[in-house]
């Protein structure tokens, strides 16, 4: 019933904002869909329509179900999942379709660009011998007229020199290159309906957006729908016309995305909306703000790190690469500094230089006066106890044989610091700063989700009571609300515990939201510095001004809105 | 009231536990034949009556009847009592061959992937040089060098396996030491030994367990062929090699080939089958 009243909603609100339904029916028109596995019902009675050459974004986080949707779309459930209910694709029911009727479709009407270019691949066989069985698609007998279109085609979607590209292997190409060559083949067959799940998870920032304009533009030059897959809300509204947010497999909220993105109406479209860093640039501004004390004052004069003048060239296939070239950065006790930067920026070398994992050729790094330089494995053991790191990826810096409470005592172990019962204690007084229950003490890392997995790394590496945590990308892998949940944590430790915190990413809008000063990488080179109000309001540099453009903000959705901003306040008012 | 539904809970958590196993029927028949081997070799007696050495003349080459299973040999001794009774050793041996495999080729492995450099290239030529020795070749002349008994065949099985689970151990070895939570366990002060015992030992026997309930059933086949061509203990022992061995010279009474043949196939095909049903799992 209830989903019913969203469905005829969803539908008023698409006259009301004036989208036309373009022909005479929707291109795409999904009703009462239900998908199982055994008896788990993963998406229940979910329903949306998609217009001609317009696109519709589905929103959540993982487990939400919105993949599953568009394998239910493509008919590519894995064994075992049953998909009940109607999909009607050009006003074709398709569910119920044989599938030897329903392959004709698949590639040539309905596209599809997955969400790691990296893995869709084959790693052996070159681009363009992958492209021309994808070529197969097209009516055209000729090989020859075939291989022009490849071409034309990937010179379309922004490959610079697409024989090169041709002729290459994917390993030879950036992520970025090969999204093009994925989302290229996708529109190759000129199909109705491209579905993109999560197209740019796995890419930086400006390539994100070069992707995601990408896709705008072929959406209006070719007159392609398209199903937009995202747990990002700043990107679907910024892309798409509508949209449909969905929690464990229910619709929480749909319609056009000015009203759902200004004026969001469920609780968790709100949740979400408030969860997302580049909306929210001061959200944590009561924790974050007091640290700014430290900066200028004498604390400044002696620094918890100083790195100054480090380089390190590593020798790649006889040739020398500067992954970190005459890089220097303080960073004040109780205050965090952000190292931001694209993939290959030597943000990562950088941080494993400050933690002694390797050596600089030239330059000093110090940690509370301590010099790391031109030590001994044995001889920074005593450092490591006071810097502490907290990995990228949850998903591996876990032994998956350990239980918890193993885990988080390890380094009071391994350090042989108190009694059995003290370490006990700290154990557990470590998950409890970190908000995670007793009740977890004896799983194993596969039992927990990923936002608990970083949460028991975090704990892991607080047990010690170290000054300086190193954050590498420590949310890159979780979805957006486990962000908001992680650092809501680490925030409110540092306010308790005056640490010292040198946090990695390529999230600017998360960076605005909880560093001090922050240092911009590049080629390896820091290319600005400055604290957050410099340099997200003042850039000098242009590489900096391009990073901060890139950040998806939902300045198009806003724009769009039937109403003016400050409406949306009035609105959650009444409905709280 | 409170007894019957705590059990019947108890009950259906412990269903629920098998159905979450997901333990397919020929699983759990392999299970149970394997169950039957492992209890003909500890208590041989409780399953027959008969005598495995001494048999009655009289009765000598019966078929297969209700009296006898397998029926009887030349000397009129039960086949099936010399069977079960054969277990013991063909499965002890097989034992004594995996662990001697696991052990010292899973230490080899270890030792070899974690350290590399010139150990990783003195245990891996060593290794090399086992392999290129046929597997059956370097147990007959292991047995030869060391004596003609049962043990000695085990040992001499166990030695011709001890390259693969170098092999193996090794590479999951460099796997697991390029893994994250390895480099954090020495940001987290641990020693090289003990990232070695505890991190990487654990994560990297995961993949040798298969592979060494594999190698037993391999075991059984390969001690059973140096017990046919007698490198095994001498008769009056059973092993089923050798019973296969004495068999083969009665061919008109095909039983005594049969009998411990079948037996040896279905104890070695359910091993395998629950090698790979644990690798699947895993």
């Amino acid at each position: 019933m209830a989903s019913q009243n969203r469905l005829t909603e969803l539908f008023a609100h698409t006259d009301a904002t004036g989208l036309p339904l373009q022909r005479s029916a929707p291109l795409l028109r999904v009703d009462g869909l239900s998908v199982s596995y055994g008896p788990h019902e993963v998406v229940s009675n979910i329903g949306f329509q998609l217009g001609r050459g317009k696109s519709l974004a589905l929103i959540g986080e993982s487990g939400s179900g919105k993949s599953t949707i568009a394998r239910a779309v493509l008919r590519l459930l894995p064994s075992g999942g049953r998909a009940a209910g109607r999909v009607e694709f050009d006003g074709q029911e398709i569910l119920g379709l044989p599938e030897r009727r329903f392959r004709p479709l698949r590639g040539r009407a309905i596209g599809f660009v997955p969400q790691d270019p990296g893995n869709s691949l084959n790693p052996v066989r070159t681009i363009g011998a992958q492209a021309m069985e994808a070529a197969a698609l097209v009516d055209e007998p000729n090989k020859a007229i075939r291989k022009a279109l490849i071409l034309e085609t990937f010179a379309q979607v922004g490959l610079d020199n697409p024989q090169r590209v041709y002729d290459s292997y994917p390993h030879q190409l950036s992520g970025g290159m090969l999204q093009r060559v994925l989302i290229g083949l996708a529109v190759l067959p000129r199909p109705s309906l491209l579905v993109a799940d999560e197209p740019t998870s796995a890419l930086d920032v400006t390539i994100q957006k070069r992707i995601l304009d990408l896709l705008s533009k072929l959406q209006h030059e070719l007159e392609i729908s398209l199903l937009l897959i995202t747990h990002d809300l700043a990107i679907a509204a910024e892309r798409a016309d509508s949209l449909v947010v969905l929690k464990d497999g229910v619709v929480q909220e749909a319609g056009s995305t000015a009203s759902v993105f200004s004026a969001p109406s469920s609780t968790y479209a709100r949740k979400l909306h408030a969860d997302v860093p580049a909306l929210n640039p001061d959200r944590y501004r009561a924790l974050r703000d007091p640290g700014f004390r430290f900066l200028g004052t004498k604390a400044d004069k002696a620094p918890k790190i100083e790195v100054s003048g480090v380089t390190k060239t590593f020798t790649v296939d006889g040739k020398v690469l500067t992954a970190v070239n005459d890089v220097s950065f303080v960073v004040p006790a109780g205050t965090t500094h952000a190292l931001v930067g694209e993939s290959g920026s030597g943000k990562t070398t950088a941080i494993r230089l400050l933690l002694g994992l390797e050596q600089p050729d030239i330059g000093n790094i110090a940690v509370a006066g301590e010099q790391l330089t031109g030590r001994s494995h044995g001889s920074l053991r005593a450092v490591w106890r006071h810097l502490q790191l907290v990995y990228q990826n949850p998903f591996t810096s876990l032994d998956p044989t350990w239980k918890v409470e193993q885990l988080v005592r390890e380094p009071l172990d391994r350090f042989k610091i108190g009694t059995r019962e003290e370490r006990s204690a700290r154990v557990r007084e470590a998950l409890a700063n970190v908000g995670l229950g007793e009740h977890l003490l004896s799983r194993k890392p596969e039992a927990l989700s990923g936002g608990q997995r970083q949460r028991v790394a975090i704990a892991r590496s607080l047990v010690l009571k170290p000054d300086v945590i190193v954050l590498d990308e420590p949310t890159s892998a979780l979805d957006v609300s486990v962000q908001a949940d992680i650092v809501e944590v680490l925030l409110s430790l540092q306010a308790k515990l005056g640490l010292t915190y040198v946090f990695v990413s390529h999230d600017l809008a998360l960076v605005r939201q909880l560093a001090h000063t922050v240092s911009v990488m590049q080629r390896g080179r820091i290319v600005e510095h400055g604290t957050v109000t410099d340099i997200f309001e003042r850039p000098r540099e242009p590489y900096t001004r391009s990073l901060l453009e890139s950040i998806p903000s939902g300045a198009a959705a806003i724009a769009r809105a039937p109403h003016p901003r400050p409406q949306r306040f009035v609105n959650e008012e009444k409905i709280a | 009231m409170t007894l019957a539904s705590a059990s019947s809970a108890s009950y259906v958590t412990a269903i629920s536990r098998l159905t979450a196993l997901r333990v397919p029927p020929v699983v759990a028949l392999s299970f149970a034949i394997v169950a039957l081997a492992i209890a003909w070799s500890l208590a041989p007696s409780l399953f027959t009556s008969y005598d495995p050495v001494n048999g009655v003349p009289a009765q000598k080459l019966l078929g297969p009847s209700a009296a006898h299973w397998f029926g009887t040999d030349h000397l009129g001794r039960d086949l099936y009592t010399r069977v079960v009774y054969g277990t013991a050793s063909s499965v002890a041996s097989a034992l004594i061959a995996v662990v001697i495999g696991v052990v010292a080729g899973g230490l080899i492995g270890l030792l070899a992937g974690f350290f590399g450099g010139w150990v990783d290239t003195l245990f891996a030529r060593l290794v090399d040089v086992l392999l290129a020795i046929p597997k059956f070749l370097l147990a007959v002349i292991v047995v030869t060098a060391i004596g003609f008994d049962t043990t000695n065949a085990a040992i001499a099985t166990g030695v011709s396996a001890v390259a693969l689970f170098a092999r193996v151990m090794r590479s999951e070895v460099i796997k697991t030491r390029q893994a994250t939570f390895v480099e954090s366990s020495f940001l987290l002060g641990g020693s090289r030994w003990h990232i070695l015992w505890r991190h990487v030992l654990p994560n990297a026997s995961r993949s040798v367990l298969p592979l060494a309930v594999l190698q037993f059933g391999d075991s059984i086949l390969v001690i059973a062929s140096l017990a046919f061509l007698g490198y095994g203990d001498p008769p009056p022992a059973s092993d089923w090699g050798l019973l296969i061995s004495i068999g083969k010279d009665y061919l008109k009474w095909p039983w005594l080939v049969y009998a411990p043949a079948f037996v040896t196939i279905a104890t070695v095909l359910s091993v395998n089958r629950i090698s790979r049903w644990l690798r699947k799992t895993d």
